[in-house]
């Protein structure tokens, strides 16, 4: 061999992304018997989350001994870097597909179905009762819907929520600067703060479902506001909850001394994926709540 | 350009079975795998096709029923473009993009790996699909609310089970992306600007962009489809407040970027076969660059021209008209760059050029029909007829598969250190091109006349056309077994070349490499001047 030879970190063969790949197949597959009611599902579809569990474990584990043991430069660092920016840029892509299918249904289908603009014969033809108002309660035909009795409100239990999320995003950059500063302490402190704030907003979050579905009357199916409005969050408190268990992790690491000042990429993924979360929820606040 | 040949002989010692093909981490083995998968899939896709020509070679109803002839063609689109032609695209990254840039292997090998080894698994959901209740037939769009009740009126496990293959299917597409991004982003040799980076490579990365972005926008869509059939929820209907069309916008915002997510990539390849068989460099390489970004630009703002006839604003209509006109000035950009590189160059036409050209030829062809599409009100004569199944077959049907041909016959020599059959390789070729073209074309003129697409039954005025065509199809399906039997006659029999600089037109990094590329590929970064 002539030359500098790369420091590259190539990984040697690994089991984890076949058996990953398997236990999506059982868990999606069980999905799909599931929601038709075919028997035994729950347990093909929970075969494939055991697998799907083992992999994370595994493959985390791998990773994360693979860089305690000092084996990824900083080329490698950039990789995980870059990797974690795009795979944010596709959350954010998903989530503009459902804010993009709130605007039409804000801007376009419930106005159209209301005698908006060229469409006057669509309102004439099908429904001449409907009246297109947002949040929309009385659908054009509730046969097979519940409609709401009442629209959700945004300064009770949302605003709340707003500011704990916000404070969550303080305390994530305050463990940062204690991990860049050496301070242990701080970090461990801030990192359990923004678990525990994680943890609430998800408690006060099913607790605002309960009073919908009990109160309000607002389902899952109570037309497109219903749709909108728990697809929106649901997939939300869904991107919460794994950030949660992501910080949970980190935590358990910072308290097993993992991270220095100056390598801690896992940390950072992290915190840039809890400030993701935070950015939807106040676009979620704005325009699923608020106005 | 470089100075880095090496010495190799100890660096080709590699894992053998399970450990090689399975668990692999070296992007020529998963560039292999992908390979070989695309294979499969596009003989399995390709005797659908062959199917549902027997049924059209003539008038009424013979051999496939109306719905099992929606459900082949369904399946048939799903396949080609998730299994067959995006596999074989991801192929080729994973084998050219780290010899091109000078790198070891790719940036994030086990995430590599994980891209792959999804696409079996999703691709065995969507066969599944097919034997269970429910068999998917809405078309490659399903679209709703036919994709929600099912001409039975009934919600079935099939149209579950293509949902979860398409959510696995894009997770595998972003997965391969971000590794492709992320390689080409930090892992150029030493001296490699982006502005000196090679054409595929370029192509590749703005693919991978439209890739992150477009794919979970229809994981998104098909999550709808799935509540909608379960859960009650009323995205796609009227009656609770939502819109049938809506879905058409979600899925079209995902499928226009990737109809150029699978031609990008065809462009990158035209663009290395061109110069090298012309012996002068690329013409226009900058020009080439922005015309990609704004071809990726565009992409995101023109889906509605799918939609000209369902009724949407006249200001919509035309808003999406003029956009998409304005694709045919980067796609000319690159047409009349690939056609300047030809211009007094020292021509020779072996077949990666063959299929080059007709990669031209064929685009040419589907860009200047899309342009008639483009048009809304003449799109209203167009709209779901053959004219626009041949337009889309010619754009990244046909000329996608001429542009992974001719990748094949040009790199694999450099990767297996064996010589195609040049003979047959032509013989191969010329079939083809006749065939495919006796296919496609008199399409255009039965869309023209008015025969709607997905319906096996047509008017007898029709069937002198749909002979033909079924007749082409039949030659140009089975050519392409000979394209499978030369390439493993290449790979197991072929004549040896040591040849590093295999084509002598040809420039880039991966012909300072040895033939056959060492297992890493650059163990030592080249130095890029």
């Amino acid at each position: 061999m002539s030359g500098q030879p790369h420091s590259y970190y190539l990984p040697e063969p690994s089991p984890w992304p076949f058996i990953g790949s398997f236990g999506l197949f059982f868990t999606l597959g069980g999905l799909a018997l599931l929601v038709n009611d075919i028997s035994g599902a729950p347990y093909v579809m929970g075969f494939g989350f055991v697998v799907l569990l083992v992999m994370l474990f595994g493959w985390f584990g791998t990773v994360i001994r693979e860089g305690e043991s000092g084996r990824y430069s900083e080329q490698v660092d950039r990789s995980f870097r870059w990797g974690m920016a795009w795979f944010i840029f596709s959350e954010i892509m998903f989530f503009a597909g459902f804010f993009g299918v709130l605007f039409y249904a804000r801007m376009y289908s419930v106005p159209w179905l209301g005698g908006l603009g060229e469409k006057l014969s669509t309102h004439t033809l099908l429904w001449p009762g409907f009246e297109a108002v947002w949040p929309l309660l009385t659908l054009p035909s509730a046969d097979g819907y519940t409609e709401a009795l009442e629209p959700m409100g945004a300064w009770g239990l949302p605003a709340i929520n707003t500011l704990i999320l916000l404070s969550s995003g303080v305390t994530v950059t305050a463990a940062h600067w204690g991990l860049v500063h050496a301070n242990r302490r701080q970090l461990i402190v801030g990192l359990a703060l923004t678990v525990a704030a994680g943890i609430l907003f998800v408690v006060l979050q099913g607790v605002e479902y309960i009073h919908a579905y009990r109160e309000l009357g607002l389902k899952l199916t109570s037309g497109i506001y219903g749709s909108t409005f728990f697809m929106l969050t649901g997939f939300h408190g869904f991107h919460v909850t794994l950030g949660v268990i992501m910080l949970a992790v980190i935590l358990f690491r910072a308290m097993a001394g993992h991270f220095t000042p100056d390598s801690h990429f896992a940390f950072e993924a992290v915190a840039w994926y809890w400030h993701f979360v935070d950015v939807v929820w106040l676009l979620l606040f704005v325009f699923v709540y608020w106005l | 350009m470089t100075h880095a040949t090496m010495t190799h002989a100890a660096h080709d010692e590699h894992p053998t079975w399970l450990r090689r093909w399975v668990f692999t981490t070296n992007h020529k083995d998963i560039g292999t795998l992908y390979l070989v998968f695309a294979a499969l899939m596009f003989v399995f896709a390709g005797s659908q096709a062959m199917a549902f020509r027997l049924e059209l070679f003539a008038p009424g109803i013979q051999f496939i029923d109306p719905l099992a002839f929606n459900q082949f063609v369904t399946i048939h689109g799903l396949v080609m473009v998730f299994g067959a032609v995006m596999p074989a695209f991801a192929g080729l990254a994973n084998w050219l993009i780290p010899m091109m840039i000078g790198a070891p292997d790719m940036a994030l090998p086990r995430i590599n790996n994980w891209g792959f080894w999804i696409l079996p698994f999703a691709a065995s959901l969507l066969l599944l699909s097919i034997v269970v209740p429910g068999t998917p037939e809405a078309g490659w769009t399903m679209y709703p609310p036919l994709s929600i009740v099912g001409s039975s009126g009934k919600v079935q496990l099939g149209g579950d089970l293509l949902i979860f293959a398409v959510h696995l299917l894009g997770m595998s597409s972003i997965l391969g992306a971000i590794n492709i991004i992320v390689t080409i982003l930090n892992m150029r040799a030493p001296g490699m600007s982006l502005m000196k980076l090679p054409m595929f490579c370029w192509a590749w990365l703005i693919t991978a962009f439209l890739l992150i972005a477009a794919m979970p926008v229809l994981a998104g869509g098909v999550t709808m489809l799935l509540t909608d059939r379960h859960f009650g929820t009323s995205f796609f209907d009227a009656a609770g407040g939502g819109d049938p069309v809506l879905f058409q916008h979600i899925f079209w915002f995902f499928g226009h970027p990737e109809v150029y997510i699978i031609i990008l990539p065809a462009f990158g390849i035209i663009s290395h076969i061109v110069p090298a068989f012309s012996r002068k460099p690329l013409f226009g390489y900058a020009s080439m660059i922005y015309a990609l970004v704004g071809i990726a630009f565009l992409s995101f703002i023109v889906w509605a021209h799918h939609m000209y006839t369902t009724g949407m604003p006249l200001a919509g209509n035309l808003f999406f008209m003029y956009a998409t006109m304005l694709i045919a000035v980067p796609t000319g950009v690159k047409i009349f760059n690939w056609v300047s590189t030809m211009w007094k160059g020292s021509l020779s036409f072996e077949a990666p050029m063959l299929c080059a050209l007709a990669f031209i030829m064929i685009f040419t062809v589907g860009g200047f029909t899309g342009m008639m599409l483009a048009m809304a009100p003449a799109d209203y004569q167009y709209h779901d007829t053959y004219f626009v199944v041949s337009h889309f077959h010619y754009t990244m049907g046909i000329s996608a598969i001429y542009a992974i041909v001719g990748a094949i016959y040009f790199w694999l020599p450099k990767w297996s250190g064996r010589l195609y059959d040049e003979r047959l390789a032509r013989i191969q070729f010329w079939i083809s091109i006749v065939a495919v073209n006796v296919t496609f074309f008199p399409q255009f003129f039965l869309g023209l006349a008015g025969m709607p697409r997905r319906i096996p039954d047509y008017a007898l005025q029709f069937a002198d056309f749909n002979m033909l065509s079924s007749l082409g199809a039949w030659v140009f399906g089975s050519a392409q077994l000979l394209f499978l039997y030369i390439v493993l006659k290449t790979v197991f029999a072929g004549r040896r070349t040591a040849e590093a600089r295999v084509w002598d037109g040809a420039t880039g990094l991966e012909w300072t490499l040895p033939s056959p590329a060492p297992y890493h590929s650059f163990a030592t970064p080249p130095v890029v001047h």
